[in-house]
């Protein structure tokens, strides 16, 4: 998608600023995404039967990502969300993102938001 | 250092031919390698020697007849006898090999702490140190009902040698001497002689030390000495520590297993001579080797003459650095080895501040590797308030061309941030 390294960092820097902002009340410990070196706040919120996604982070580059996960699984089923492949990460040039590096925390986000859709899934 | 032979004078590009590595492109850029204090890039003899030990003489040691064993033998014995002469221990028996700095202070905290520790006693650690040299001390501390003391920090990245905090109850020391996060060259030889006339324990961490300085154990006077191979050219998973004999043979054994027993018996054991009673297992015998090169190559071109071109670096990257705006260095003690901590602050001419994380992965995709985060030292995050820093350190290798490449690139991040 992007060749150029500038331009793929702008672009996720960008949609950083698109992020749905989570409501200062929910920046809570609770809501921190364990493993990464910035701080990550993922809120959700159960909608009919949908999952709602707001979050923030501390470093720019960290909103972009979790800006790009939010577009992907917001206001899905928690379902849709277990179920959903990790491919555009592939194409948009993160997958060095995805490495067992604790440092970043692409994988730790997903993993929350899944785990999230898990207990989601599992009330009854 | 050998006697006879003539130092080659310092040429850093001759120097950078020796270290394979330094040709690898990183992003399709030349790699530019500034995360030294982490671990250090290694100059072919030593991987060659680590190599060559396995293609021919390896062999476990100081149990074989065989000649194999002896050869191996020999060479490992070799190594201490060059670790023994660069830190000018007395004995080669004080030089203990373990698999780096953490597992000696691990030792020297779980020992020290059976051997002197009892309920109400204090150990004092600064409030710099790596938490490598904080977290063995709170173990012993929580298994002996002891208190640990800590030597406050002052807004240069100092100890505050005011507030040491020493008591008829201070049993060991446990400090840095050169600091991993802010590069402040401690000055402990001067608290190591205000410990020892209160009877006080001394151990040194020396993970950052042992590539930038002269290392004289006796000179320091310390009890307890510990540092990494891979923090100064050396293989990884290799380490010393040093301890002064009278000291070592009162101390109890840390890990039990094969070379380190006398004579065993299902009931009881006793414990093999120094330094063999704290060499539990086989041990990493071509780390050992490729140590002793290490230490052998640093010593043929000179450890003052690397450490005046580090303090160049360090002269010319710290102005170029204060130049950007909103950029504050962490750590601006006097006498500093080669290592820069800084953080981008808010600024009313250029906005907002900028996040280490940012900074760190702008810098990489331009081929550049430096360290973000807290270092590992998280008390002293907090006391300078901020949630990490992006840290470049140098070694003898980094050239003035490289710290103008990094500074360049981290004007262009800034501003793809700001
Ligand atoms: C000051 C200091 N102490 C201890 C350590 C731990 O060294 P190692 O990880 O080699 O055991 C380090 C390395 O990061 C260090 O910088």
């Amino acid at each position: 998608m992007f060749t150029d390294w500038q331009d793929r960092y702008e672009h996720l820097i960008e949609l950083g600023k698109d992020l749905p902002l989570i409501a200062p009340e929910h920046k809570t410990d609770d809501n921190l995404v364990r493993g990464c070196q910035s701080r990550v706040w993922l809120h959700p919120e159960p909608q009919n039967g949908l999952i709602h996604f707001t979050a923030d982070s501390d470093a720019m580059i960290t909103k972009g990502i979790v800006a790009l996960l939010v577009r992907v699984y917001n206001n899905r089923t928690p379902q849709e969300i277990l179920g959903a492949s990790t491919e555009f990460i592939d194409k948009i040039g993160l997958r060095e993102h995805l490495s067992p590096n604790r440092a970043n925390g692409l994988s730790a986000m997903i993993d929350q938001m899944k785990r999230y859709a898990l207990a989601d899934s599992a009330k009854p | 250092m050998k006697t006879a032979a003539v130092k080659p004078a310092f040429n850093v590009d001759e120097l950078r031919a020796q270290f394979p590595i330094l040709k690898e492109l990183v992003h399709g850029k030349p790699l530019v390698y500034f995360d030294n204090a982490a671990t250090s890039q290694k100059p072919r003899r030593v991987i060659k020697a680590e190599s060559a030990y396995y293609a021919t003489i390896n062999a476990n040691v100081h149990r074989g007849v065989h000649t194999l064993s002896t050869k191996a033998t020999e060479a490992q014995e070799a190594a201490r006898e060059i670790v023994r002469k660069h830190i000018n221990a007395k004995h080669a028996h004080e030089i203990i090999f373990t698999s780096g700095t953490t597992a000696g202070i691990n030792l020297a905290a779980a020992s020290l702490g059976q051997l002197l520790l009892k309920k109400g006693d204090e150990v004092v650690i600064s409030g710099m140190e790596h938490h490598s040299n904080i977290v063995p001390w709170q173990l012993a501390c929580e298994r002996h009902g002891a208190t640990l003391k800590v030597i406050p920090i002052t807004d240069s990245g100092e100890w505050d040698l005011k507030q040491v905090p020493f008591s008829g109850k201070t049993r060991i020391l446990a400090i840095s001497h050169v600091s991993n996060t802010l590069g402040t060259i401690n000055p402990v030889k001067k608290l190591i002689a205000q410990a020892k006339k209160q009877g006080i324990v001394t151990v040194v961490d020396g993970a950052q030390a042992i590539a930038h300085l002269n290392v004289n154990v006796q000179d320091l006077g310390c009890d307890l000495y510990a540092f990494s191979g891979h923090k100064a050219y050396g293989p990884t998973g290799i380490g010393v520590l040093y301890g002064r004999d009278e000291l070592l043979e009162r101390m109890p054994p840390w890990q039990g297993g094969g070379e380190m027993i006398d004579t065993v018996t299902l009931i009881q054991s006793t414990w093999a001579k120094l330094p063999f009673k704290f060499e539990a297992g086989t041990p990493n015998i071509a780390g050992i080797i490729g140590l002793g090169k290490a230490i052998r190559w640093m010593e043929d071109y000179d450890k003052a003459v690397m450490a005046r071109h580090e303090h160049a670096l360090l002269q010319h990257a710290t102005k170029e650095l204060l130049a950007i705006d909103g950029l504050r260095i962490i750590g601006t003690a006097k006498e500093k080895v080669g290592v820069i901590s800084f953080v981008i602050d808010p600024s009313s001419a250029s906005g907002s501040g900028v996040h280490h994380y940012d900074l760190g992965t702008l810098l990489d995709q331009q081929g550049i590797a430096v360290r973000t985060g807290h270092h590992c030292t998280q008390p002293l995050m907090d006391r300078f308030g901020v949630s990490g820093t992006t840290r470049v350190s140098f070694a003898c290798f980094n050239s003035m061309e490289e710290v103008d490449t990094m500074v360049a690139a981290l004007k262009k991040a800034i501003k793809m941030l700001r």
